[in-house]
């Protein structure tokens, strides 16, 4: 590949400096004129029959401007399966169950509203347990239903596992679980709605999904009885996604049912508890897999039956496994595998997606017993795994298609760069894991496209309008990059326009680490059109072959005479100020040639398939179980990196997100209801957490991707939990297979190793006093 | 009740009055209008809300308007030179990837500049400790981290930004 001037460089983002400067306006930062400020009450159970709710005294006091409750408003219904609505009517199912709403002149008032509605509720059994919530005569969370288990057919059956099964030397079985954790965005959701005259509506939102939630709010409209309306969505800078914002939520329709009862734009602004309590996090799992290798350490078969705590409504939480698959089918070569995945309903707060969509749960189960099978077998961990390595030109069972594939590289730059082999203290261990993860799209919609339009102004600048949504990774900064280095161009000669549906094309939304390759090859696909037209242009003005002309900074240029040329602004000047005069505008949809899954859940769901390996050293201390981080390296396959120093952003974040899953994080739910919503309960890594990183980059120039690239927001958080137990193994010969793994729960395993009760005595010794921990 | 008071703001003297159950970031924010200080927890737990108080970094979330009168407050807004060109830190937070979301950006340069002008050569134990209040979940904290230390001089080099410039006649890579 011919010298790049901008792919490839360590460039700042556009918006940086808007954001170190306080400018950059998020949702907490607007306010529209005349605007009312609305809040929610909860429901004060896990299950209940409202029998009665009064909001007299809450019209009542002055500033009050509407009340709602369920029986208010029309039969909107929100979700994945439609299975939820605004403000519940007759019953609430969980805790975050939305049962009233207050539009007031303030927030204060809005708040004194909500402590003056009196709900009457009629307690009704729950169910917290979703092996429990599948059993026969279990209490039903949707009593329409004649199971808590979702009508989902999540099951898939490749080959024989069960002939691989019997012909296996060495075969692992164990059962894995993983909790309740959630995104923390520094930055709560919010939403601003507003009709105009005619109702059509204005939702200024925290979204990853411009596109789809205006077509949810056009439904919601339509429902409302006003059809043939615009929505228009806005989403302004938003603080963090992470996959939180990829549905949308009450919250946002009741902002836009306020506003349309009080005939104002209100605004709807989380506080740090209600982010907490009434937002999505990451889907538990229970998880009994069994792997199965001959004696060389050939993996033979991969069977797997998991279980999902979808909570009481359903968002895209249960369709993870449809993610789940691919790492369960296509990490390794595995010639038979049997997979089967359960959502079922419980009491508990309902899932949603969040980075690594089901990856992360399901690649923990798989690495731990990698190991396992490894050690079984007498394999070291990494020449194991290099048996295994999926390969260019593979086409695993689910028909994934690996086209460029450095998974063996990760595996070696790992065992390089942590050292691995060297000698280790007392308490100290090494372990890894890999990763397989979308890299070129994911057809997971009926389209996974991103439209882009460009104008060339009169100075040879481009504004360019992107389908693509910002939340701070730096797609724009990319996008930028990508149309500059096509067009001869600085980055700064690029203004990216993005996240307004009025102005921006359709884009299935900010997911799967899709925005780079997806909206990337749709704003190269543009900028070729606009170079197109240019050297046509310019070979007329230099009177010489379009074959010999070149876009240079800012010029076009004679290849063999760089003093031919001119510059591109004078150039589109001429062509504009003319009889007949044109400017130059550009426009390319691009939807990448993935396959939706068939019934059988096979199809190439993504053009590519992003690669990596992560490395931790640890030290375990015996006596506490606390477990330190030595040096952690994470090897990633991107493609290509168009942008070094964001790229290794994504990483470095992904992986602390990933560290905070293994080791603290945790939303602790008693009978369905949040123990710890706020940051001194619910631990996140800080600064004097972080721990010592190194993020090789490998790149193998997928042909596909937008200069080689391949989407890597993701992957950061996907091994790092199965790292970090398998470390622990190596480190203390413990094997932990719950999250995340407390110092209490390494402890107890150390004493129960050591023939000791929880509290370091001989398990036989004293049978007098009973031993008693409280977590 | 309400109380007149006078302090500094960003460098300009300001007189006004104020309600006694009120917040600096409720008077930063609500009252003089200025947005670039976030609200991101309200109860002192995630240092979004970062100012400067007398040289000294405070969660404005649990500091009391009211005791504001007669010191000087910094907010991000004070912090780049009139004619806009950046401050040192906010500079390296821009150039070495310390910024994803933006919505701790401004809490955590106010907490390393309060950091800085105390002990210009701050060493990386200093600057963690200085940011251990401010929550970021983006970045891992690992370019923050380098971004400090950019201005500390606790990296050798300076900022690895590589990008062609249009007046540049010599692209460095």
């Amino acid at each position: 590949m011919p010298d790049l001037h901008t792919v490839g460089k360590r460039i700042p983002k556009i918006d940086a400096a808007d954001k170190a400067t306080g400018r950059a306006r998020y949702i907490q930062d607007l306010a529209l004129p005349g605007m009312l400020h609305g809040r929610i009450l909860y429901s004060k159970y896990a299950h209940a029959r409202i029998v009665k709710i009064n909001t007299e005294k809450a019209r009542a006091l002055p500033g009050v401007r509407a009340v709602l409750t369920g029986d208010d408003i029309p039969d909107i219904k929100m979700g994945v399966y439609k299975d939820n609505r605004p403000l519940k009517k007759d019953k609430v199912c969980s805790y975050r169950d939305e049962v009233a709403a207050v539009a007031a002149v303030d927030p204060q008032t809005a708040r004194e509203a909500l402590k003056l509605i009196e709900v009457a509720y009629e307690p009704l059994t729950a169910i917290f347990d979703p092996e429990a919530a599948m059993r026969e005569g279990s209490p039903l969370v949707h009593a329409g239903n004649k199971t808590n288990v979702l009508r989902m057919p999540w099951k898939l059956h490749y080959g024989d596992v069960d002939a691989a099964r019997r012909a296996a030397d060495f075969t692992v079985s164990e059962r894995f679980s993983t909790t309740w954790v959630t995104h923390c965005c520094m930055g709560t959701s919010g939403a601003i709605a507003e009709f105009d005259p005619a109702n059509h509506l204005t939702v200024y939102s925290n979204t990853q999904i411009p596109s789809l939630a205006q077509k949810d709010f056009l439904e919601a409209l339509s429902v409302m009885g006003l059809k043939e309306r615009r929505v228009r969505v806005i989403k302004p800078c938003i603080g963090g996604g992470f996959g939180s914002k990829l549905d949308t939520y009450a919250y946002e329709y009741i902002a836009i049912l306020l506003s349309y009862h009080t005939r104002r734009p209100v605004k709807i602004e989380f506080d740090r508890t209600e982010e907490f309590l009434a937002t999505s996090p990451r889907q538990p799992t229970v998880t009994y897999i069994t792997q199965g290798c001959d004696r060389n350490g050939k993996l033979l078969f991969r069977d797997i039956r998991m279980i999902l705590d979808n909570g009481a409504y359903t968002s895209w939480g249960a369709t993870t496994p449809s993610v789940m698959m691919m790492p369960i089918t296509t990490l390794y070569r595995v010639p038979n595998v049997r997979f089967e995945a359960k959502c079922v309903y419980t009491n508990n707060t309902y899932s949603q997606a969040m980075r690594g969509y089901g990856n992360p749960q399901a690649t923990f189960a798989i690495e731990s017993t990698i190991d396992m099978l490894a050690e079984a077998a007498g394999i070291a961990p990494i020449e194991f795994r290099r048996i295994n390595a999926n390969q260019p030109g593979d086409v695993s069972t689910q028909g994934l298609r690996i086209t460029t594939c450095g998974l063996t590289e990760c595996m070696d730059t790992v065992k390089a760069r942590l050292e691995w082999d060297k000698p280790k203290a007392s308490g100290e261990g090494v372990g890894c894991a890999s990763l397989i993860h979308v890299g070129g799209g994911a057809r997971v919609y009926k389209s996974d496209g991103c439209g882009t339009i460009i104008k060339m102004d009169d100075y040879g600048k481009i504004d360019l309008f992107t389908g693509a949504t910002d939340m701070g990774q730096g797609s724009e900064t990319v996008i930028a990059q990508i149309v500059a280095e096509e067009l001869g161009l600085n980055v700064d000669d690029i203004h990216v326009i993005h996240s307004d549906t009025d102005i921006c094309p359709w884009d299935v939304g900010a997911h799967a680490s899709r925005t780079t390759f997806v909206a990337g090859n749709a704003a190269r696909g543009a900028a070729m059109k606009i170079k197109a037209r240019v050297l046509e242009l310019g070979a007329k003005e230099l009177n010489a072959p379009l074959e010999k002309l070149v876009l240079h900074r800012r010029h076009i240029q004679h290849l063999d005479d760089p003093e031919t040329k001119i510059e591109i602004g004078k150039l589109l000047r001429k062509t504009h100020f003319n009889h007949g005069g044109q400017m130059l505008m550009a426009e390319c949809f691009y939807d990448p040639a993935n396959e939706n899954m068939g019934m059988d859940f096979r199809g190439n769901m993504s053009m590519t398939y992003t690669f990596g390996t992560h490395g931790v050293r640890v030290q375990v201390d015996e006596e506490t179980g606390k477990v330190k981080i030595l040096n952690y390296v994470a090897a990633h396959d991107v493609g290509r990196a168009i942008n070094p120093m964001l790229l290794e952003g994504q990483v470095y974040g992904g992986v602390m997100m990933g560290v905070g899953y293994a080791l603290s994080e945790q939303v602790l739910l008693e009978k369905g209801e949040t123990m710890n919503p706020n940051f001194r309960d619910y631990k996140i890594l800080t600064a004097k957490d972080v721990i010592p990183i190194e993020a090789p980059v490998l790149e193998t120039h997928d042909p596909d991707g937008p200069y080689g690239a391949k989407g890597i927001g993701e992957p950061g958080c996907v091994p790092t939990a199965p790292a970090i137990a398998n470390a622990i193994y190596n480190a203390v010969g413990v094997r932990i297979k719950d999250l995340p793994i407390t110092p209490e729960r390494v402890l107890a395993a150390i004493r129960e190793k050591k023939g000791l009760d929880l509290c370091g005595r001989k398990r036989e010794a004293d049978p007098g006093e009973a031993c008693v921990i409280e977590e | 009740m309400s109380r007149d008071i006078t302090f500094t703001f960003n460098g300009n003297l300001l007189t006004l009055t104020v309600e006694d159950h009120w917040t600096l970031l409720h008077l930063i924010r609500e009252e003089l209008g200025y947005t670039g200080t976030k609200e991101g927890c309200g109860s002192g737990e995630c240092g979004a809300c970062t100012v400067i108080v007398d040289g000294a970094a405070v969660n404005s979330c649990l500091y009391l308007a009211a005791e504001i009168n007669g010191r000087s407050l910094v907010t991000i807004e004070g912090l780049a030179a009139a004619d806009g060109t950046l401050h040192p830190i906010q500079r390296a937070f821009v150039d070495h990837g310390g910024i994803q979301c933006g919505f701790c950006s401004p809490g955590m340069i106010m907490s390393a500049k309060a950091l800085l002008d105390e002990n210009s050569h701050a060493a990386e134990p200093e600057i963690l400790e200085a940011i251990a209040g401010n929550l970021c979940r983006c970045t891992g904290y690992v370019q923050i981290i380098e971004s400090i230390k950019a201005v500390s001089g606790g990296e050798p080099e300076g900022p690895r930004v590589v990008a062609w410039r249009g007046d540049d006649p010599h692209p460095r890579s």
